[in-house]
């Protein structure tokens, strides 16, 4: 059965090897010192005990504002897995250090939370948006991401190297269709007295 | 790995699109492969052409809402799909499955992982120029195995099967007698392949020496699946962190030898046989009882995280769940294997040819649901 | 080959119905255009339906190879499926890619049809049976048969399409070199024969008693494989290979256009099916039984069941790439080709010059040549391939404890005889 280490434990081994890099060790994860990411990495991949050489899954979450990657190290030679986090930032100019240095598995990972959370990652040799395209208005898997803005409607108006050589609707001119009124009372989750409602509207 | 190639005046170098629109990229995958003559130059890879925003539209969607969504995300494998998905909201709960639930979910992910392979490996030989000849004979199998699934779920490819804390329905009666037919059928099957495929000398030819990744660099690049296996690495899923009752069964794991798509394409042959190993004990001892676990209509975990992985065909998928409290996920994140075995396709397709490209995407087995999700 | 005057309207003898033009209209020269016309005509009448059977019987014999059906719906047993194929593609709009080079777009599928057809000249259908009966036919099959690749070439240069050019650049390579070993093959059957006209090749193997398969079975092996490089059939169709390039250098045409490039494929195919049953199996001669069976049926039996090898290996085998098809010609048919063309002049010296008693010199020969051919296709065997290439092909069973990279390299170094614990073995069975 692979073991979930302690994150308390790992701290300690942590924080002997690379002073000052521990946030906090909960009992979920490990959190870091966005500065010294790079470096406790390289410690945790190449300890002998630790031997964390395998990245399991590298994804972000966004806390309300507040975006934080997390980062699932494996070792498979000793079968035991570590939660790691780091605080990305806030919406303005996130940024972390890439791990594509360390783990070659990180690039097409990184390019993923680049294209949907917009984290810049300092060191990524080949940074783009894979998903979506390049002029595409906003980061969808921010919480503030709620519709297209600026009154886009959905799916493409052009594609964004071209100039309008085609018929495609022009941004915000297409009639919106009347909803039908079921449609338009169905939220998909069900409401419960107490929830807080949902918000609409934002921007990206 | 890479040997840097030399650089060359570029109006020497042709830039050829293969795909989206393709007959053999597996889906609407893009490579934009820059030639010298026949040899790779250099190679990049587009995807994004099948983004459907799934993670974000299942934040807006309850836990049992998000099952259907996790078929179509590797639409080739949705069995496991779905047993990952939910083995990481019973993480969340806290919650066990019944015995029955655990020896009927393997035994539909063992199915799958047949129906997956035969898939694969049929249209990687397809990729090495046999006109389908293979792939319509695998394809028998697999035209069995999506009729036992229709018996027990109504669909043959997107199931939907597994619920949290079980799976949907009980076994039909008429399942378990087919089952046993399918097993009794399938040796047989198996070993022409293996005559009539493993040794010939073309597919030998073409796929021995292609693609190589050795095993230090397979794991950096934190493949999984039957492409870290094919390279040497003795580790799976099933063996390493046994979910669902997987500790009680005897099976081995096959290995190759030098990382290149014939030994790929060899570990999942094998791995096909040792699924029907798996099978014929889980058909022989299936206990009786409950097949679902009482739960509220409406899940809603406690605040926190879980992260289960199961071993689909393709590799390590993995389920990311954050949970606030709400009857919907607050984070869902898949991990696709077939997005992660790609990071080396440039280092194992520069500097061999346009053919042998194909043959080695033919071999990492992706699909594009996954990749793109 | 000297016969009794026939009636003109005995087929079996066309010289006759010749001379009978020639006296009808009163000159020679007129006489033998008018006959050489209607000849063509003639050929051209078959061909149409026999393309079209071809079609259904491909379609057919390849859909069995792969556990399914084949057309059962259009006709009786899927027999006018070909013709609503070629309706649909007379039908379809014939689009031309804008920036597509004009005339010469339109060109290759017209100029591809017709090599296809002349070399339906010179095959002789019985004693006296043929469009033309030339003393240089090997020469003119090679001549034809050549033309071809500048069709090709031209197709793929002038669809402006990338993948257009990669196929015809491969297919130009590789017509160009397996020429060799089919001029090498050809020559070594002409040495034999002593006659380089086809029905000259078929009497002598009706006078010796002998089909060519027998005495000479390599240059039989070599001729088929360069044939199947020419046709660009299975396990050698890196040109049109659908996985990579779409469709080669027939990947913008469509239509008609099209229709005629996938018909002149197998069109070619039965040309030389028909090609190597005239110079290896006797052609129309079938050890006195062209007495009673007609004779252009034999060869058509022949030709057959050489067609059904051609789908046979289409069926089953993957494609070859282009370096190692490259490798087969130039370092194993050319050389073996030329080995085998000494050996037959030997052969023909001994045969000819000394007077060697033919009855017994033959099998000898034919025994000598069979061994000849055995160690060449050992030799090849073993000194072809890659050290990676001859690995077993059974994978290794992790039964011990899993893990990552130590893992695998203990295992890797228990494969090279060091003891590790970590319980792998090969799986069993090879």
């Amino acid at each position: 059965m692979t073991t979930w280490l302690s994150p308390q434990d790992v701290a300690v081994r942590v924080q002997a090897a690379v002073p000052d890099s521990v946030v906090e060790a909960t009992d979920v994860a490990l959190v870091l010192d966005p500065a010294r990411l790079t470096d406790c990495i390289l410690f945790l991949r190449d300890d002998d005990a630790l031997d964390l050489s395998f990245l399991s899954n590298l994804t972000a979450v966004d806390r309300d504002g507040e975006l934080e990657m997390v980062y699932h190290l494996q070792s498979l030679d000793q079968n035991h897995i570590l939660t790691v986090k780091v605080a990305a930032g806030g919406y303005d100019d996130p940024r972390v250090a890439s791990l594509e240095p360390l783990y070659h598995g990180a690039l097409l990972q990184e390019c993923e939370v680049y294209d949907l959370f917009g984290i810049t990652f300092e060191g990524h040799p080949d940074l783009k948006r894979i998903f979506l395209w390049d002029g595409f208005p906003g980061h969808p898997l921010r919480k503030s991401f709620l519709q297209m803005p600026g009154n886009l409607t959905a799916g493409l108006p052009g594609f964004s190297h071209e100039s309008g050589d085609n018929d495609w609707p022009v941004p915000g001119s297409v009639e919106e269709r009347p909803v039908h009124p079921n449609q338009a009372a169905r939220t998909n989750t069900v409401p419960v007295p107490g929830d807080p409602p949902v918000v609409q509207g934002g921007d990206a | 790995m890479t040997t840097p190639m030399p650089s060359m005046d570029p109006r020497e170098l042709v830039t050829v699109n293969l795909g989206p629109q393709h007959p053999s990229t597996h889906g609407v995958f893009r490579l934009k492969a820059t030639l010298d003559g026949e040899t790779i130059h250099d190679a990049e890879m587009i995807v994004g052409y099948l983004h459907r925003s799934m993670e974000k539209l299942a934040e807006e969607r309850t836990y049992t809402q998000n099952i259907p969504f996790t078929d179509r995300i590797d639409y080739l494998a949705a069995m496991s799909n779905n047993l990952a998905y939910c083995l990481a909201v019973e993480k969340l709960l806290g919650i066990d499955v019944p015995p029955r639930a655990q020896f009927i979910r393997i035994l539909f992910a063992e199915l799958q992982r047949i129906a997956s392979h035969a898939m694969a490996n049929g249209t990687f030989i397809n990729d090495c120029g046999a006109w389908h000849t293979p792939l319509f004979h695998m394809f028998r199998e697999r035209e069995q195995i999506l009729d036992l699934f229709e018996m027990t779920c109504g669909a043959r490819l997107t199931t939907n099967y597994m619920r949290v804390g079980g799976v949907a329905f009980d076994l039909p009666d008429e399942l378990l007698p087919a089952v046993r037919i399918f097993l009794r059928d399938m040796p047989g099957h198996i070993s022409d392949y293996e005559d009539l495929i493993l040794g010939n000398e073309i597919l030998v030819a073409r796929a021995r020496g292609v693609g190589v990744i050795d095993a230090a660099s397979a794991i950096n690049a934190s493949f999984s699946g039957p492409a870290l296996r094919g390279s040497g690495v003795p580790f799976d899923l099933r063996k390493a962190d046994p979910y669902c009752g997987y500790e009680n069964f005897e099976f081995d794991i096959p290995v190759g030898r030098n990382g290149d798509c014939y030994d790929r394409f060899l570990v999942r042959m094998t791995e096909v046989k040792e699924s029907l190993r798996i099978l014929h004990q889980v058909v022989d001892n299936i206990p009786p009882g409950p097949w679902l676990t009482e739960l509220p209509l409406h899940l809603r975990p406690e605040p926190g995280e879980a992260y289960a992985r199961v071993e689909s065909p393709r590799g390590e998928l993995g389920f990311y769940l954050v949970s606030d409290g709400g009857p919907s996920p607050y984070r869902f994140h898949c991990r696709p294997p077939s997005l992660i075995n790609l990071s080396a396709l440039k280092e194992m397709t520069i500097g061999g040819t346009l053919a042998d490209a194909i043959v080695t995407l033919g071999s990492i087995d992706i699909v594009v649901g996954e990749i793109d999700r | 080959m000297n016969l009794p005057l026939t009636p003109w309207y005995d087929f079996r003898d066309l010289s006759g119905l010749s001379s009978e033009i020639s006296g009808w209209v009163g000159a020679d020269w007129l006489g033998s255009i008018i006959s050489g016309v209607l000849g063509a005509l003639g050929i051209l009448m078959i061909i149409g339906p026999v393309l079209l059977g071809l079609i259904w019987l491909e379609r057919k014999v390849i859909s069995r190879f792969q556990q399914r059906y084949g057309p059962n719906r259009v006709g009786p047993k899927g027999l006018l499926q070909p013709v609503a194929d070629a309706v649909k593609l007379v039908l379809k709009e014939e689009l031309r890619p804008r920036a597509a080079d004009k005339f010469l777009f339109l060109l290759p599928p017209i100029l591809v049809f017709i090599p296809g057809i002349l070399v339906w000249g010179v095959i002789p259908f019985g004693p006296n049976m043929q469009i033309a009966d030339l003393n240089v036919g090997v020469l003119f099959l090679l001549a034809i048969s050549s033309t071809a690749v500048v069709a090709i070439f031209i197709a793929g240069w002038s669809s402006n399409n990338k993948y257009a050019l990669f196929g015809s650049m491969r297919v130009i390579a590789m017509s160009i070199s397996y020429e060799v070993p089919m001029v090498l093959s050809l020559l070594t059957i002409v040495f034999f024969t002593g006659s380089m006209s086809l029905n000259g090749i078929v009497q002598w193997q009706q006078s010796e008693d002998l089909i060519l398969i027998l005495l000479l079975p390599m240059t039989a092996f070599t001729f088929f494989f360069a044939a199947t490089a020419e046709l660009n059939r299975t396990p050698m169709d890196i040109s049109e290979a659908e996985s990579e390039i779409v469709a080669g250098y027939h990947t913008e045409y469509s239509g008609m256009r099209f229709g005629l490039f996938y018909a002149v494929e197998l069109l070619n195919t039965f040309g030389i099916s028909a090609f190597v049953a005239t110079f290896f199996l006797g052609g129309w001669w079938l050890w006195g039984l062209d007495e009673w069976i007609p004779s252009w049926l034999i060869l058509l039996a022949k030709t057959g069941a050489v067609y059904f090898i051609f789908i046979w290996l289409r069926g089953t085998l993957p494609r070859l790439r282009l370096d190692q098809m490259m490798n087969f010609c130039w370092k194993f048919l050319v050389p073996s080709g030329l080995l085998f063309l000494v050996a037959a002049a030997v052969e023909r010296t001994l045969l000819i010059e000394r007077g060697w008693d033919a009855s017994i010199a033959l099998p000898v020969f034919g025994v000598i040549n069979f061994a000849m051919m055995g160690v060449a296709i050992f030799a090849w065997a073993k000194a072809s391939g890659t050290p990676e290439q001859r690995l077993p092909s059974t994978a290794l069973m992790a039964r011990g404890r899993l893990g990552g990279l130590r893992a695998a390299q203990a295992i890797s170094r228990q494969e090279a005889g060091a003891f590790e614990d970590f319980g792998a073995e090969p799986a069993g069975g090879d």
